[in-house]
Formats: C-alpha cells, sequence, structure tokens
C-alpha cells in the first residue's frame, strides 16, 4: 500500500509502554510515526482526526492466528497477524511462504510462521533459511509438539544459528493421546478421553533443557497450567530467552466450561481446572506471560456442531482479544500500558518488526481504542467468517474505533 | 388428585411431574423419585412380558425409530422388542461406523428421521455426547441407548430393578463395580443410578482404566479387587473390551485374569449372598469364570436381560405420554 499524505490524530490519550496514557496528539508520514506528545500539532495539508478522547494505541500484534481474516482483524483492531504453519497446504516451502506473507495486501501484515518440521510430521526439518529470507517471521511446530527430542534439539540448534524464535506447542504427545479435555471431574463425568494438565509441563521441561543446551530462543505459545508456568517463570529467573503466551480462554474459562458437551470451549490445549486458570491470570500480572493472542480459528457447523470429540478445537478469536484483555485492566491484574506490551509490543520484537509501539520511526499501525464502551458479543454477528466462540451473548467492553496501517485507514 | 400413576407409598409427584423430562440422554441429575418412578412403571412390564400373551397396545399407532450408529446386537433387539410389545411400529435404522461418522452427516441424518414424524427415537452413538446433540435438533422424546463413554441410562436403570427385585431397598447395599471404568458407560450410568438411590458403590480396576476424579462422582475407587470385594452385597463386572486387553492397558487377557477376573475364591470375599452381575457379552474366562456366571441363584446375568425389555417399556411409555396426552401428562 503506497504511503499516504501526512496523518495526524488529536485529541487522544497516547498508549506508551511504561507509563500511563497522557494526551497528546501523534503525527504520521510516509507510513511511520514522526512525532508524538502533548505538543504535537498537525502540518499543513496532513489529514486530520480528533481521536475525542480515545486511546491512541498500537495496533494489535496477534502471534498465532490460523486463518486470515481481515474484517476479524480490523474489528478487533489487529494490524499484524502471525499466521500459523497449520493451513490447508502447510506453510513449509518458501514458495508458501511468499505467497502466505502477501496475502493481507494491502490493508492487514500476515507474517507467516514457518512450518518447523516437514509436512510438520515432527521428523524432517522443513528448509527454514530459505522460509526465512521467503519471508518467515518465526519458526512453529504448529498444533504439535514434536516427541523426538533428537529432532527438537537439531531445530532449536539451528533456529538459533538462523535467529529465529521458535514457536512451541506444549503438550506431551503421548501423555495428550487423543485426549480432548484435561484429566478430572468433568471429563469423567461427560466421558470424554482426557489427558492430565501435567501433560503440558513434560513438555515444557524438555524443551526448556533443549532451548538452554542451544541458546534458542523459544516462545511457547499456550502455557496453561501453574506448573508449566513456573517452569518458565524459573527459567526467565535464570535470564534464559523464553517467552510465553496465552489466550482468553485459558484466563476466562476452566474446565465446567465443556458441560453439556459445548464444543466452542474445545481448545487445544483443553480448557484447564479453575486453579490453573488462577494461576494464567497470576502469570498474566507478574509478567511471566509475555504475550496473548486470539488463537484466531474460525470454525463453522461442519466443524463444530458434532459430538465434542469429532468437533475441531479452537474460536474465532480475533474480535474478542481487545476487550477480554481489557478486562484484565478493569480487574486491577494490568495497567493499560502492560496489555499493549502483551498484545502488541512484545509480539512485535519477537517476530522482528519495527511496530508494536508507537515510537518515533515505527509503521504508523495505530488503532484508536474506547476501552470502555460496552457491546454484546453475538456469535450471529460476528465479523469473522465463523461465529464459534465461547462467549456468546456475553458483555464486554472495549472497542477499536478507527484502525491504521501505515498511516492509512482501514477497514 | 388420584392419578393410575401415583403409588400407595407417594413417593413421586403425580403425573407428569413424575418425570418432568422430555428425554433420557442420561441418569445423571435425575431425582430420587424420577428413578424410582422408572423403576415402578418397569414392573407391570415385568409382570406382562411373563404371560404367555405380552402384548400390550399403548403405543398402538406410534412410530419409534432405533437408530444405532454404532454395533449392537443386544440392546437394539431389546429396544425392538419392547416396542414391539407395547403395539408401537418399530423401525431400525444400523448404521455402519465408516458411513456416518462426522460432519454435517449425523445431523442431518437426525433431521431426516426427524421429518418422518416419529413419536420417539432410540439412539446409540459412539461419540459421548452425540445423542444429546440430536436431542437438541429433533421435535421427539430421545432416548439414549449408549453414547461413548458417557452414558447407558437404560442399563442403569435395569440394573438398579435388577438389585431391588434381589434385594429391595438400596440404602444398606454395598455395589462392587470393577472392570474398565474408565471407557464404560454403563459403569457411569451405575454410578449415577445407585448413588442417588442411596447405596454405597465401589469402583475397581486397575490405574490406568480408572478415570482420575471417580470419587467426586461419589464412589470409593480401588485397585485391589479382593479389598473391592470384601462385604458386599452386589458384584457387577464390566465387559473388557479385547483392542484395549493388548498391551496399552493390559499386559494380556490372563493379566487381567489374575488380577480383576472373578472367580470364585475371590466371589466368597462378598457377602455369602452377593449378587453377581454382568451387561454382557462376557469374556468367560476373562472377566467372569463361567462357574461364576452360571452360579444358580447368584448370579442374576439373564434377569439383568429380562429386566432390560421391561424398563425399556417403561420409558417408552413414559417418555410418549405427553404426545399420547395421557391425563395429568401436558
Amino acid at each position: 500500500m503506497k504511503p499516504s499524505a501526512a496523518l495526524t490524530i488529536t485529541g487522544g490519550q497516547i498508549v506508551q509502554p511504561g507509563r500511563a496514557p497522557q494526551p497528546g496528539a501523534i503525527r504520521c508520514e510516509g507510513g511511520r510515526i514522526v512525532a508524538e506528545g502533548e505538543d504535537v500539532a498537525p502540518q499543513d495539508g496532513d489529514q486530520v482526526i480528533d481521536a475525542k478522547g480515545a486511546l491512541i494505541a498500537p495496533g494489535l500484534v496477534d502471534l498465532g492466528v490460523f486463518a486470515i481474516d481481515k474484517e476479524a482483524f480490523h474489528f478487533g483492531g489487529i494490524t499484524r497477524a502471525a499466521l500459523m504453519p497449520d493451513q490447508t497446504v502447510i506453510l513449509d516451502t518458501p514458495s508458501t511462504i511468499r505467497f502466505a506473507a502477501q496475502s493481507g495486501k494491502p490493508d492487514l501484515w500476515v507474517h507467516p510462521l514457518a512450518a518447523a518440521t516437514k509436512g510438520l510430521a515432527g521428523s524432517d526439518l522443513a528448509e527454514l533459511a530459505l522460509m526465512r529470507d521467503a519471508g518467515a517471521r518465526a519458526v512453529s511446530t504448529g498444533r504439535g509438539w514434536i516427541g523426538d527430542s533428537g529432532t527438537m534439539h537439531r531445530l532449536l540448534s539451528y533456529c538459533a544459528m538462523l535467529d529465529l524464535v521458535v514457536v512451541t506447542h506444549a503438550e506431551d504427545a503421548g501423555l495428550a493421546g487423543h485426549a480432548v479435555a484435561t484429566a478430572g471431574e468433568m471429563a469423567t463425568r461427560l466421558g470424554l478421553s482426557a489427558a492430565p494438565a501435567e501433560a503440558e509441563a513434560v513438555a515444557v521441561a524438555r524443551d526448556l533443557q533443549l532451548a538452554e543446551m542451544t541458546g534458542a530462543r523459544m516462545h511457547v505459545r499456550q502455557v496453561t497450567t501453574a506448573r508449566g508456568l513456573d517452569l518458565i517463570r524459573r527459567a526467565k529467573a535464570r535470564g534464559l530467552p523464553i517467552t510465553a503466551g496465552v489466550t482468553p480462554a485459558h484466563f476466562m474459562l476452566s474446565t465446567t466450561a465443556i458441560g453439556d458437551f459445548r464444543t466452542f470451549a474445545r481448545f487445544a490445549p483443553p480448557l484447564r481446572c479453575e486453579q490453573d486458570r488462577e494461576a494464567v491470570r497470576v502469570a498474566i500480572g507478574d509478567g511471566t506471560i509475555d504475550v496473548i493472542a486470539s488463537g484466531h480459528d474460525p470454525r463453522g457447523p461442519e466443524d463444530k456442531r458434532l459430538p465434542f470429540a469429532d468437533a475441531e478445537p479452537g474460536m474465532a478469536g480475533a474480535e474478542t482479544l481487545l476487550a477480554l484483555t481489557l478486562a484484565l485492566v478493569r480487574d486491577g491484574l494490568i495497567d493499560l500500558a502492560r496489555a499493549f506490551e502483551l498484545l502488541a509490543a512484545n509480539p512485535a520484537r519477537l517476530l522482528g518488526v519495527d511496530a508494536g509501539t508507537l515510537q518515533i520511526g515505527l509503521q504508523a499501525d495505530i488503532a484508536l481504542i474506547d476501552p470502555d464502551r460496552p457491546w454484546i458479543v453475538d456469535s450471529d454477528k460476528m465479523a469473522a467468517s465463523a461465529g464459534n466462540t465461547p462467549f456468546d451473548k456475553q458483555g464486554v467492553q472495549g472497542r477499536c474505533t478507527a484502525l491504521f496501517k501505515g498511516g492509512v485507514k482501514v477497514g | 388428585m388420584t392419578s393410575a400413576n401415583q403409588t400407595s407409598s407417594g413417593r413421586y409427584p403425580a403425573g407428569s411431574a413424575a418425570f418432568p423430562h422430555r428425554d433420557l440422554t442420561g441418569l445423571a441429575g435425575l431425582a430420587p423419585w424420577e428413578i424410582l418412578f422408572l423403576l415402578d412403571e418397569a414392573e407391570q412390564w415385568v409382570d406382562l412380558n411373563r404371560q404367555p400373551q405380552k402384548r400390550s397396545d399403548r403405543l398402538a399407532g406410534l412410530t419409534i425409530i432405533n437408530a444405532f450408529f454404532e454395533n449392537s446386537t443386544r440392546t437394539l433387539l431389546s429396544f425392538e422388542i419392547a416396542g414391539k410389545r407395547l403395539g408401537a411400529d418399530v423401525v431400525n435404522m444400523q448404521v455402519a461406523q465408516s458411513s456416518v461418522k462426522k460432519g454435517e452427516t449425523l445431523i442431518d441424518t437426525a433431521m431426516t428421521l426427524n421429518a418422518m414424524h416419529a413419536d420417539a427415537m432410540v439412539i446409540r452413538h459412539q461419540s459421548s455426547g452425540a445423542v444429546q446433540l440430536i436431542a437438541d435438533k429433533v421435535d421427539c422424546p430421545v432416548l439414549n441407548a449408549g453414547d461413548g463413554q458417557h452414558e447407558h441410562p437404560t442399563q442403569g436403570l435395569l440394573d438398579a430393578l435388577t438389585i431391588r427385585k434381589a434385594k429391595g431397598d438400596f440404602g444398606a447395599l454395598t455395589v462392587t463395580i470393577c472392570g474398565d471404568i474408565l471407557h464404560s458407560r454403563v459403569a457411569r450410568s451405575n454410578i449415577h443410578c445407585l448413588t442417588t438411590l442411596g447405596a454405597d458403590v465401589r469402583v475397581c480396576a486397575p490405574p490406568a482404566l480408572m478415570p482420575v476424579d471417580i470419587h467426586l462422582m461419589k464412589v470409593t475407587p480401588f485397585n485391589h479387587f479382593d479389598q473391592a470385594l470384601d462385604g458386599a452385597d452386589v458384584v457387577m463386572m464390566l465387559r473388557l473390551q479385547q483392542e484395549r486387553m493388548s498391551g496399552q492397558f493390559i499386559p494380556s487377557p490372563q493379566e487381567y485374569r489374575h488380577l480383576y477376573g472373578l472367580t470364585l475364591e475371590r466371589l466368597a470375599k462378598a457377602k455369602p449372598d452377593a449378587l453377581v452381575m454382568h451387561p454382557g457379552p462376557m469374556n468367560r474366562g476373562i472377566e467372569i469364570d463361567s462357574n461364576v456366571a452360571d452360579l444358580a441363584g447368584r448370579s442374576a446375568i439373564t434377569t439383568q436381560v429380562e429386566m432390560g425389555v421391561a424398563i425399556r417399556m417403561a420409558c417408552l411409555d413414559v417418555l410418549t405420554r405427553r404426545s399420547r396426552k395421557v391425563e395429568g401428562w401436558t
């Protein structure tokens, strides 16, 4: 998209890392941020937009989505989406990466994640350097864990050399098996095949050992249990380049949500017990968790209106990511600045893109946000290509009111 | 108000309040009187089934569809006989597991059956929750004939009726259920049913076949069979599915029998008059020895089959009362 005329957004509250929002304006030129602050004023010829007191925040960077669903991303204030390699055609070749990287143009950045192994089969390494140079921003094991420790070791050491972050899925495959729920009372009552929650910690523990051996940068895409989070916390305390993410499902919901076999509450990893949910919230508050992502995975009735075990996991989460994260701010768990570190600055840093904050010189990806505006999640009226949300008919607060990519309004 | 349905003991409310549910998808959450109502209703059918003329016209003109998405011989036959003895037109639809498994097909099949104006559907499916999914989409009462590892409510009821006939009240009973608890919908329905009726229920399985947190279903778990049998009034053995016996969960059938097979010696740990039950089909010589399965006066295995028909007649009768506009059932 060609950079437009200069743009100045006035009368907003500017969100920057490490400080409370401050009143001011932001000026963009050539698609980049050129000035921000209280005394910034539009220049002649600028397009001027009055934020009317809204938050001027960085566009959200959604690390780990399963579909490119522009309308949903734009609704949710997302300007960049890191696409998981688990596509119909798996992103395991330079050409598929190149194609995916172009697929958001002109109004959405798509950052493909390269499949770690060919066909995501977990055995032979894919052409990671070629994919990096074709536009892959990180490497991902996809929805699965690499069971073979030798393969994982080779992957991490190779990616350490290439300086690519490895995005992992933390569920020990042997323990997880074909489980669709976490072992416990609910799975027992419903008669669903279940895996112990410890399948996560087992996987995290091994991967941390291998990451430390190789010096690789590793991002565990979803850490959802107290034990898994403890391992991450300790690894970070020792200075390892380890980061962790989560999706709102695991800080909003616990296993009780799968009662009545609700397939919209089927996730991978599955929902956990209430204590684990609480541990996720603590970990968001204490900095153990670095990234909150949507895990956006729109699924129609053909994938969801099925018996629980036959349904596909995942939810259409792009539209609710912002509001559900802002709920953590309202709960006093984090402040606004930290919310946007989790939603934008940290994922942008992991992907190595020059966005994620409103610092001068960065891409002018900007979201105007009314953090208090109430709205009702309605699966029948969602912008996403499917309405599979476990938060249907729930009242939430916080809406993106305008979105800019490279200084140009989108959506 | 007097109602044909109210027993002299007054254990349950009159009319439809005795069983206010459209479907029977599980026994979880049912009130004790709702279960007792169904058991009491079954008694008349036990009597009828023992007569030379076993025919009622209570459901004459009604169409019952037995839709079995999972292979079944015994349960399907039992439901078919139950429907026919009540005078209904019974249609069986057996769907091989491979042809209809996923996708909209399940819902589509249900909608197709619904469009044929069935008066009740009896459904078995290999996936937990599938019967509820169908029940939510169709207009007629739905009876769960087994969904995955979730529930098999008529089995739970027929087992309760069998126990009641032999032992009377449930309050003083200790029932030991032994076998593959993890994968068993029979175990779950029995646990709901028997704990609701006040029995003390023990479950026994090796750790790999014991569901996590099963104690939260108000049962006492055991790994060692002898301990679980000690002083039991009823010993219910579950069928071990052959495919689970090789390596994955249990080293071998012989090893399973060594630890969990019900032999005459083991049975002696239970009360001297302990009832022996098995939902069938049995693996004789594995989970139960032939001389135990056939033990006169102790084995209730054939009685279970007999009670099965009566219970299913009772359920079909009760669930169709609204559509038949039976007095008091609105």
